[in-house]
């Protein structure tokens, strides 16, 4: 945008003329919310990631680091956005001890590589992130978004141990370090999760690694009413099963499942092919652990009147789980006007199933439930058309969501929603505690250069 | 302040003061007012009336601290919580806690142990540290190993800010909007803010233990044992060790066990599923017995765990029967790593004379190496924090950071640019100073003085704040 000719030069002359582009079609694939950034950087190295942005301080422009770029539209249109700083060529994987279980690799590390990588010396990083196939290792810590895995394993915070940065002085910076447990200075990593590259370019991030199990399982109860299959869930929960998954799909996000995969030819559990609530479990272990597992979520669905208890083969198991990791990505094209609503409750209830059912009621939408771990609900609304009405719809559904999640303690983001959506929501949201949250930004970012505006509040 | 508290509420004769001039540390500093506020209002004022006479404050749970995290280093007011350790709510359905952070660690556990639940961290002192001192140091323990830090158990806080404004950062089901504060406040050593309200996540028990005992002949083979089994990706709820040294002398106070003529032991559990426990207990004693164990006894019963983990938590306190006082070091290596850096912690005791025992946290490469020693010796208390440094260095040197779990503190705020840039202090600098701009909290700690890397002032005004 205003991106001249002479910041074309001075880029180049920092980052190297090959790693520049300022003009051309390129530019249109990195944009966000209709922003076009006026030009693109390939950082080499971390070195010239930081040189970059202590040019952009400079000359008052807006950069914003970007990995594949899969989940770049989470959080709101970027005030300014005239640099994209793609570090998708920073790909290394620094240092791997895996004895320690300790891994640290380069944020455009993708996720699918060190997935292979990691398998070779049996062992995983929990993080089942949707666009997961392109999604990077920076990428998935800025954009915050969910792992499917998280009841068993926590998410990003409980182990990612490190990072290192350039802060908005141009300066590189790190955090935490390479070992499992650690309490030397301030946890500044923390704050990098979710915080969509308003605080920093990340360049390395630590983790430590966990073991693969020695196999698997999968388990769905089908039920009549969201009731009993809450009902179930709770019994789940409290039965403390070392579980990957537990999630529980509405009618609408089963049928959407059975379509994706039935036109992928991809191998489906039954269950899918009933017009009921869903509750999906995955859990490993040993044949013992796995035998035990299955055992008794058969009796606990049994109990709560499950019309249909199925264990999964391990085909359709991945199919469905594969599915839940992906709920983002396909929830959002799944029509021309989408909008994903992710609300975090102490405690899911029926009656906040069907109330959000209830606000879509007589709009010209349809609605999707998909209701996570540890208290994670998903309430997509798709609409056919981006036209003024239904505009106006998803904006008192949104607003909506947003007063039940807070009349039941909870709180409610929005994970997508078309442009236009967003400016309305953002013209109307005042945000408490968005001063104190500032001071974070600023410390970090003194001069505002990594996209302000993309967290609600203006941050 | 004794207007704002009442009298009762405030101490200032310097026989009072004497002990607050110590935690568990091997560090000293005096507050000048020591102030027990009830109420997050009442801390909030207190800290207004401090802003306006320019006197700094540090807040101060049970003074359990090792790195000398809550001592008045500038001088000024201190806060004890002590007498804020209520238990505002327990919710255990959704297994939720919000206290008051006074609320002693193990006060909680018991609190809801009836349902089934536990408030996982278990620093060595739970008996007696306050959940508000753990949020403060991020604490450990031994089971953090498969269950995590304070940090982890952590959804939401209520803090006061140094200008009296009190806020809350979190969230009561633990996930955040915006950035993670309470990421950011856990573990920052009371220098961001005051914590005067904590919702705590409560974990619930698993259904089965075992707890082993494995014996080696030297603290190598125990060493490398704890080496393998992390690599073999088994994750015991704890795996501690205990040199022969250390073992002995706790043998001789609890009676707990432990074999006198051993070189070391590991004290590993195992928790969760009965089906899964059977084979990882099987998985510890085979790699025990690869790595030369001399023998690996199950816990038979309750009584015979018990007694098992008396042994080491009492260890310090046995400690005490040999020494006039013994310095608990806290560093953080790779696992992998455990073997050479035992080796150089033997060969820095021996380099300044000391006998170094060790008992820590193996299985997160998280050592306590002890050094005995005489404080009233001047000399001896000199070399103990030589030797101490020397440690910490080989702990960075091998990869590894300066604290695994009792924080930076004014214990090791010199040491920190052993592991920071400049670049790194002018950041967290300027996180400090976006929460407490005139380093009225708890200054002095953290950040190193002596470095040109952004001093943190210990600013008072020449007020007598003596009542």
């Amino acid at each position: 945008m205003t991106a001249t000719a002479n910041l074309g030069a001075r880029l180049s002359e920092a980052a190297g003329t090959e790693h520049v582009i300022t003009a051309g079609e390129e530019l249109a694939s990195y944009a966000i919310d209709g922003i076009v950034p006026g030009a693109i950087v390939r950082p080499a190295s971390a070195e010239v990631a930081a040189k970059t942005v202590r040019l952009a301080a400079a000359e008052k422009l807006g950069l914003l680091a970007l990995g594949s770029r899969s989940k770049c539209e989470i959080g709101m249109t970027p005030s300014r956005y005239d640099i994209a700083l793609d570090m998708t060529g920073l790909r290394e994987i620094a240092h791997y001890d895996a004895s320690d279980m300790t891994l640290s690799v380069d944020a455009g590390m993708p996720l699918r590589e060190l997935e292979i990588f990691l398998k070779r010396h049996g062992q995983f990083l929990p993080l089942a992130v949707p666009c997961f196939e392109s999604t990077t290792a920076g990428g998935v810590i800025a954009s915050g978004i969910d792992s499917s895995l998280r009841m068993q394993y926590g998410g990003a915070r409980d182990f990612l141990i490190g990072a290192e940065f350039v802060d908005g002085t141009g300066q590189l910076c790190k955090s935490g370090g390479r070992v499992v447990k650690n309490v030397t200075g301030y946890d500044l990593h923390k704050l990098l999760i979710g915080s969509l590259g308003t605080l920093g370019v990340i360049t390395r991030v630590n983790f430590r690694t966990f073991p693969l199990a020695a196999m698997s399982g999968g388990h769905v109860a089908a039920f009549a009413n969201c009731e009993s299959a809450l009902a179930y869930r709770k019994s789940v929960e409290k039965a403390a099963l070392p579980l990957g998954n537990l999630e529980v799909l509405s009618p609408e996000v089963v049928r959407m499942i059975r379509a994706i995969l039935q036109r992928n030819e991809a191998k489906m559990p039954e269950s899918l092919e009933r017009k009921e609530w869903l509750v999906y479990c995955s859990y490993e272990g040993n044949h013992a652990v796995v035998r035990r597992i299955s055992q008794d979520l058969e009796r606990m669905a049994g109990e709560a009147s499950a019309s249909h208890n199925e264990l999964l083969e391990t085909a359709a198991d991945e199919s469905l789980g594969g599915m839940l990791r992906e709920a983002y990505e396909w929830m959002r094209w799944a029509a021309p006007a989408t909008m994903i609503c992710r609300l975090v409750l102490p405690e899911v209830t029926t009656g906040i199933l069907k109330e959000l059912s209830r606000l879509v009621e007589g709009n010209v939408v349809r609605s999707a439930l998909l209701v996570r771990a540890v208290g994670i609900l998903y309430f997509a609304a798709f609409a056919e058309e981006e036209s003024e009405p239904v505009m106006a719809a998803l904006t008192n559904i949104a607003a909506d969501a947003k007063s039940l999640a807070a009349s039941n303690n909870g709180d409610a983001t929005l994970l997508h929603a078309p442009t236009e959506l967003k400016a309305r929501l953002a013209a109307s949201r005042s945000e408490s505690g968005f001063a104190f949250q500032q001071r974070i930004k600023l410390a970090f970012d003194p001069s505002s250069v990594f996209a302000p505006g993309r967290i609600v509040g203006g941050l | 302040m004794k207007t704002l508290l009442g009298a009762a509420n405030v101490l200032h004769h310097a026989e009072d003061l004497l002990l607050y001039e110590f935690d568990g540390s091997v560090e000293k500093g005096r507050p000048d007012l020591v102030v027990f506020p009830h109420s997050t209002e009442e801390v909030s004022r207190i800290v207004k009336l401090a802003m306006h006479y320019e006197v700094p404050v540090v807040g101060r749970g049970a003074g359990t601290g090792l790195s000398g995290g809550a001592l008045a280093r500038g001088g000024g007011v201190m806060i004890v919580f002590a007498r804020m350790n209520r238990i505002l709510e327990l919710d255990t359905v959704n297994c939720r806690a919000v206290v008051q952070p006074g609320v002693v660690n193990l006060d909680l556990t018991r609190a809801v142990e009836h349902a089934d639940l536990y408030f996982a961290p278990d620093p060595s002192s739970a008996k007696s540290c306050t959940i508000g001192g753990n949020v403060a140091e991020n604490a450990g323990g031994p089971h953090t190993l498969a269950y995590g830090v304070t940090t982890n158990h952590v959804a939401a806080l209520e803090l006061v800010l140094p200008d009296g404004e009190i806020v809350r950062v979190g969230s009561r089901h633990g996930d955040t909007r915006g950035y993670d504060l309470c990421g950011l406040f856990v573990g920052s050593e009371g220098t961001l803010a005051l914590v005067t309200e904590i919702t705590v996540k409560l974990s619930r028990k698993a259904e089965a233990v075992k707890t082993l005992l494995a014996i080696f002949e030297t603290i190598d083979e125990a060493s490398q044992a704890v080496v393998e089994i992390t690599a073999r990706g088994i994750t015991p709820a704890a795996c501690e060790m205990l040199d022969g040294w250390t073992l002995r002398v706790v043998e001789d106070y609890i009676h707990a066990g432990f074999p006198r003529d051993s070189g070391a032991v590991l004290l590993i559990e195992v928790e969760g599923l009965r089906e899964a426990i059977e084979g990882q207990a099987a998985a510890v004693e085979d790699v025990c017995r690869v790595c030369h164990a001399r023998e690996v006894r199950l816990a038979k019963d309750e009584h015979e765990r018990d007694l098992l983990w008396k042994g080491r938590k009492s260890a310090f306190g046995a400690l005490g029967r040999v020494a006039p006082s013994n310095y608990v070091l806290d560093g953080v290596i790779p696992r992998s790593k455990l073997p050479q850096a035992l080796q150089r912690i033997r060969g820095i005791g021996e380099q300044f004379g000391f006998s170094v025992g060790n008992i820590f946290h193996a299985g997160d490469g998280n050592l306590h190496p002890i050094v005995l020693y005489d404080p009233r010796n001047k000399e001896q208390c000199a070399k103990a924090i030589a030797a101490s440094h020397e440690i910490i260095r080989a702990c960075v040197e091998l990869g590894g950071a300066l604290t695994g779990e009792h924080g930076v503190g004014m214990e090791k705020n010199e040491l920190m640019t052993l592991l920071f840039s400049e670049a790194d202090f002018a950041l967290m600098r300027r996180v400090h100073d976006a929460m407490n701009p005139e380093s009225s909290l708890n200054p002095g700690k953290i950040f190193p003085l002596s470095k040109g890397c952004g001093e943190i002032r210990i600013k008072r005004k020449a007020v007598d704040v003596r009542v």
